[in-house]
């Protein structure tokens, strides 16, 4: 039941731990920045290892905001407000998963295609990619191929990662994965491929690995392709 | 309720079924619906009946090919012909390849921004960092900006949407103050610089002129 149900404070400390988590998933779910600062602060003086609050407390309470974005419960200002709350924890917890040497699963490079500036599916990808332990090379908005081979070439990413908004922007990926075709570079990279006109079909058609139609497949076909380039490594 | 809310949440109903075969069908987003009665009215194109559907489709793109194909289904034992006004209209080409299915022409272009601006142009200009505004989406901006956007419950998620822009352009497709001072002010409210660029009708006019010249 929450704080306005009951009319009473919660007071955050006070809580055990499972009461803490789930109360965390209920202030990512509303939004509250402030309180998962808090919660995340507390239950790392709990002793609670850095990587243990990201997936657990974080990372839980944003899989389910994903789910119900994806069931058309919640909507884009609300699953904004959720990351922009994960973003205070994650900014907590981000030196701390670095000196703890957290496992880190692979490599993305990621950004908007050339003459698309809308970044905000761009930037949640980043955000649950970061908190499901990928390291994340966010290249913003407005790439050209050069750039994206640049920037592949320096990090040597197991991942690209290419979203577009526009209709007229989304041909621009094809250019993209021409290019590296054309250079010999294709198979070294997974390639995903996320936007709101995009849909399977389109993906296949330009050569991507995968289309991921939000953040949460983004992640999930991320770790299984991952998985999959490891073993036919292993088996080859 | 208004006409622009009406045209915004219903779209317009067709006037009456088609006395003759030769009359064509115009099926349009509810957001031209005032430009294609007044090239109507102005060009004398009296062979074209007009029907639209809900403007608010614009913010579900994803949902226009199954309006669009219900409506033509529903009017195409009455037409030998039906024209779609849409642009592509961030369909991602399903629309497209609906219109090349059931035999329809449509718009060119990416969306009505560009229809009115004229396809040409507007991709010439390769203005990336401008938000457009038509008149019809000036007046009604609250139904597909401010609130499909939570602005007006939080406004803190402004530059969340709008950081990355520089300008807000209002593409004129008439002279009228009332209609640029709200557009300058939608602007000040997403912290954008303002342009105003009169348009008239575009590209909307050389179509239906195309197709009532084709069909009269």
């Amino acid at each position: 039941m929450s704080e306005e149900e009951t009319g009473e404070e919660i007071i955050l400390s006070e809580l055990d731990d499972a009461e803490l988590v789930e109360q965390m998933f209920d202030d990512l779910y509303d939004g509250m920045r402030e309180e998962i600062e808090e919660g995340v602060r507390i239950l790392l003086d709990r002793g609670w290892a850095p990587y243990k609050v990201l997936t657990e407390a974080l990372v839980g309470g944003m899989k389910i905001v994903g789910e119900d974005f994806r069931d058309g419960i919640l909507f884009v200002p609300e699953v904004l407000l959720a990351a922009n709350a994960m973003k205070g924890g994650m900014a907590i917890l981000k030196p701390l998963l670095a000196e703890t040497g957290a496992p880190t699963i692979g490599k993305m490079v990621i950004g908007t295609v050339k003459g698309d500036i809308h970044d905000i599916g761009k930037n949640l990808v980043s955000m649950m990619m970061e908190g499901a332990g990928f390291e994340v090379v966010d290249l913003g908005i407005n790439n050209a191929v050069e750039a994206y081979l640049e920037a592949m070439e320096a990090e040597k990413p197991d991942i690209l990662g290419m979203s577009a908004l526009l209709t007229t922007t989304m041909p621009y990926m094809k250019v993209v994965i021409d290019t590296m075709v054309a250079q010999g570079l294709r198979d070294d990279y997974i390639v995903l491929v996320g936007g709101a006109p995009l849909n399977e079909e389109f993906g296949r058609a330009i050569g991507a690995d995968a289309y991921c139609r939000d953040a949460a497949v983004a992640v999930e076909t991320a770790k299984a392709l991952i998985a999959r380039r490891h073993n036919s490594a292993a088996a080859g | 309720m208004s006409a622009d809310i009406w045209l915004t949440e219903r779209g317009l109903p067709l006037a009456a079924p088609a006395l003759s075969p030769d009359r064509i069908l115009l099926i349009a987003c509810g957001a031209l619906a005032h430009e294609v009665l007044a090239l109507r009215r102005q060009r004398g194109f009296d062979h074209l009946d007009l029907t639209c559907l809900p403007a608010k489709l614009h913010n579900t793109p994803e949902r226009i090919p199954d309006a669009v194909r219900a409506a033509a289904e529903r009017h195409r034992a009455g037409y030998k012909e039906i024209k779609l006004l849409y642009a592509d209209c961030g369909t991602g080409g399903r629309l497209t390849a609906l219109c090349d299915e059931l035999g329809i022409e449509m718009l060119p272009g990416a969306h009505c921004y560009a229809v009115f601006d004229g396809v040409e142009t507007f991709a010439a200009r390769g203005e990336v960092t401008s938000f457009f505004l038509t008149d019809f989406l000036v007046r009604q901006f609250d139904a597909f900006v401010w609130r499909p956007l939570g602005l007006d419950r939080h406004p803190e998620l402004r530059d969340a949407y709008f950081g990355n822009y520089r300008k807000l352009v209002h593409l004129a497709q008439v002279e009228d103050a009332a209609t640029s001072e709200l557009a300058a002010r939608h602007a000040a409210r997403l912290g954008l610089a303002f342009e105003r660029r009169t348009t008239g009708y575009g590209d909307l006019g050389a179509a239906l002129e195309g197709w009532a010249r084709a069909g009269s």
